[in-house]
């Protein structure tokens, strides 16, 4: 191919090379040349059309998260890159692959303050794994080949391209020969055997041993070698609120949710191991409390590939680097057989029968007993969601953050990976509805709820409209409304005295807004009508929200105070 | 505010592709933890298209901050070589008061640091000295009282001494400075 190309021309040949169907974004000024090629491109490169950058950013996370790909997402220079600040930086703190192209000023007035400029790129350089200031088109080809590759290699995380008007504007003949040449950027894959079998030691010696899935699990596609390898040491499998759907819930081994909100036998348990093996988990503070009171007794196994979380937050005795599928096969591999670990089979049934001796003396507490009265409970929302979409089958759960994100984590039954998405990292409020909108157009056979509350709901609802024109069938909303910024509502009833400054919430009526962006939109008062309403929705085919409006002041618990150790939970 | 914990001069060298934005993402890592940046110093290596830094922070523990560096995309080796045998040198250019009634004497005075009058102007002189910081440190002191005009320092640079290139504690596989802390 020798043809001369535009620079905006190179973008989309450049995005079809990397395998992009979907892109999500908003054009402006500085990015109409590449809207102008993209025309061309349309059955190849669909374009979804957002109704905020912001969205435009989460659905291209929702997209990445959902099929394991890289999401892109698009917007112009200055308030249109700005705008895509807060979704880049969800996926950094989660760990996902997203690529975002910004359009720049044209290179000639470049830090001039030139209409619509912004220098995104110093803004970005914190929340991104890498970005790039493009300003001449001979660069493109191999930008965008690095850019999707360090998307997606290693620790995935967000990449950003800005591309200044020119460089899409001028023509050239594009050299797609270009080797990767990154020297400074060598991930680590491959887990050291030495390690692996100091590892394997201190598992099959263990009295009290843990393992700790998290998100690493789900993104290396590990799941099939962490079931081998529970099920070989007959260890207890706890999953991070990022590592649902790493292990089934309802497989023998697997004893839950651990942290700020999970269940105060996990908690304990971990508390009491003594080995504790984390698979691609960050030990984020919502897991460990406070840090140097967590697992006091544990000698900690860390297999994670960036080395830089390995000892950040708990001190480790055995630090893997490596995939965590990668490193799981070798464990396997490494593995004494079954037969010469009776005496560690003992041990390991009596741990686990203390495991849920402690879940049956706590796990009652825990239930949400609901009061003798006819006002809707969250729970019962999440009672009727739970059993109605295991019985249709072909389920996504996005949730945003607070209260409902909790309840949706606890509350449904999680078997599979890349069922359940969250912000968990940035805890982004309005995540859920444009993740769950990218979610739907990855699975579309899929039926896809979000689960939001009335708070984040209202910070990206305008997306409704993008569901719409892009005839999006398979979402379904349900906000969870207690007309309360209801986690920051709990903190203060619990620790300020109930001083509600700057909690209590209106919105409007969600069922009509609903209607009017021309989604089907129901509104459930008493628990009698939930299962009804959530039918409903399966049966209508388009997008449906449902405004359950339920119980104002419930807590959700277990709950481990902010800076405490995770042994101290707080039950009721 | 009273310091409870010993804070210790770390000096870290790095090796970096020569790339617009590298540098500044390096230094923003400090930055974001709160870190104060003693000296840096930045220039060509022997390898065309990478530089070689060399920065002086003083903190009570840099190890993470090292590791963050490492997995910077344009930085290809990190070395945290507090601790190791190290030939370390700067560079400082002084502007001295010096009438004509003083010139001898600090003449006098540079030679005594092996260092260079390299500008002589009626009433000032510059003069350029080079050793180990606590050395140049010591220069300055002795210059100071015939009037320091004006300073300005390279900051220190560093380098492992003897055959070795690569140390114990260097991040250029993820498993290897951790192998190390293991053994």
């Amino acid at each position: 191919m020798s043809e001369q190309l535009t620079g905006a021309q190179i973008m989309c040949e450049a995005l079809i090379r990397e395998g992009v169907e979907v892109m999500f974004g908003i054009p402006g000024g500085a990015i109409m040349p590449f809207y102008y090629a993209m025309y061309d491109y349309r059955d190849q490169l669909r374009h979804v059309l957002c109704r905020h950058e912001q969205g435009g950013g989460h659905a291209a996370d929702g997209y990445a998260r959902a099929t394991g790909n890289v999401g892109v997402c698009i917007g112009t220079s200055g308030p249109g890159a700005t705008n895509l600040v807060t979704a880049i930086a969800n996926a950094m703190l989660d760990s996902t692959p997203i690529v975002a192209i910004t359009g720049q000023v044209s290179s000639a007035v470049l830090g001039k303050d030139a209409f619509q400029e912004t220098d995104i790129t110093g803004i970005t350089m914190p929340i991104t794994k890498h970005n790039y200031l493009v300003k001449k088109i001979e660069d493109l080809p191999y930008v965008f080949k690095e850019a999707f590759h360090i998307a997606h290699t290693g620790r995935p995380g967000p990449v950003l391209i800005d591309v200044t008007k020119d460089a899409m504007q001028a023509r050239t003949v594009p050299d797609w020969d270009v080797e990767l040449s990154l020297p400074g950027y060598k991930p680590t894959y491959q887990g050291n055997r030495k390690q692996i079998r100091e590892a394997i030691r201190l598992l099959t010696n263990a009295k009290k041993p843990v393992l700790i899935a998290g998100n690493g699990v789900i993104m290396s596609g590990a799941v099939e070698e962490l079931r081998t390898l529970a099920e070989h040491l007959q260890i207890p499998v706890i999953t991070t609120l990022h590592g649902i759907g790493a292990f089934p819930e309802n497989h023998p081994l697997s004893i839950g949710m651990p942290g700020m909100h999970g269940w105060v036998h996990v908690n304990k348990a971990i508390q009491e191991s003594d080995v504790l093996l984390n698979i691609g988990g960050r030990f984020d503070d919502r897991v460990t409390g406070k840090a140097s009171t967590f697992a006091p007794n544990a000698k900690v196994i860390h297999v994670d590939i960036d080395p830089s979380e390995i000892g950040k937050n708990v001190k480790v005795v055995v630090p893997i680097v490596g995939d965590a599928r990668n490193v799981l096969q070798v464990i396997i591999e490494e593995l004494p057989a079954r037969g010469e670990l009776a005496e560690m089979y003992s041990r390991a049934s009596d741990w686990m029968e203390h495991i849920r001796d402690m879940q049956a003396m706590h796990q009652p507490k825990q239930r949400y007993t609901r009061p003798d009265t006819p006002v809707m409970m969250p729970h019962d929302v999440f009672a009727s969601i739970t059993r109605i979409i295991n019985e249709r089958g072909s389920y996504r759960v996005v949730s945003d953050v607070g209260q409902h994100q909790m309840w949706t984590a606890q509350l449904i039954d999680w078997f599979r990976p890349r069922t359940h998405f969250t912000s968990g990292g940035a805890g982004t409020m309005g995540f859920a509805v444009p993740a769950a909108m990218g979610v739907a157009i990855a699975h579309p056979n899929d039926t896809v709820w979000a689960i939001a509350g009335d708070g984040g709901f209202q910070m990206t609802n305008q997306e409704m409209a993008t569901v719409i024109q892009e005839d999006i069938r398979n979402l379904k909303v349900a906000i969870i409304n207690n007309g309360y910024l209801g986690m920051v509502r709990q903190w203060q009833e619990l620790f300020e005295n109930k001083r509600y400054s700057g909690t209590p919430l209106s919105g409007p009526n969600f069922a009509k807004l609903a209607e009017a962006y021309g989604w089907k939109g129901v509104t459930v008062t008493q628990t009698d009508d939930i299962d009804a309403a959530i039918q409903e929705a399966y049966a209508h085919d388009g997008p449906v929200l449902i405004d359950f409006q339920v119980e104002r002041e419930v807590n959700v618990f277990p709950m481990v105070p902010q800076g405490k150790s995770i042994g101290e939970m707080i039950t009721e | 505010m009273a310091r409870s914990i010993a804070l210790k001069k770390h000096t870290i060298v790095a090796l970096m592709q020569d790339q617009p934005g590298a540098l500044s993402r390096a230094v923003n890592l400090f930055r974001r933890r709160g870190f104060n940046i003693e000296s840096l110093t930045v220039g060509h290596s022997e390898t065309p298209g990478v530089s070689r830094m060399t920065l002086a922070v003083e903190s009570e523990d840099v190890e993470q901050v090292v590791k963050q560096l490492y997995r910077l995309i344009e930085i290809v080796k990190v070395s945290d070589v507090t601790d190791d045998p190290t030939v370390d040198r700067e560079m400082v250019l002084v502007k001295v008061h010096a009438p004509v009634n003083s010139r001898a004497e600090i003449v006098s005075m540079a030679n005594v640091f092996d260092a260079k009058i390299v500008d002589v102007g009626s009433s000032t002189m510059i003069i350029e000295m080079a050793g180990t910081p606590a050395k140049v440190e010591n220069f300055i002191e002795v210059i100071r009282p015939y009037g320091l005009k004006e300073m300005m320092r390279t900051g220190r640079i560093a380098m492992v001494r003897g055959v070795r290139t690569h140390q114990a504690t260097e991040y250029v596989d993820g498993n290897r400075h951790l192998t190390a802390a293991l053994n």
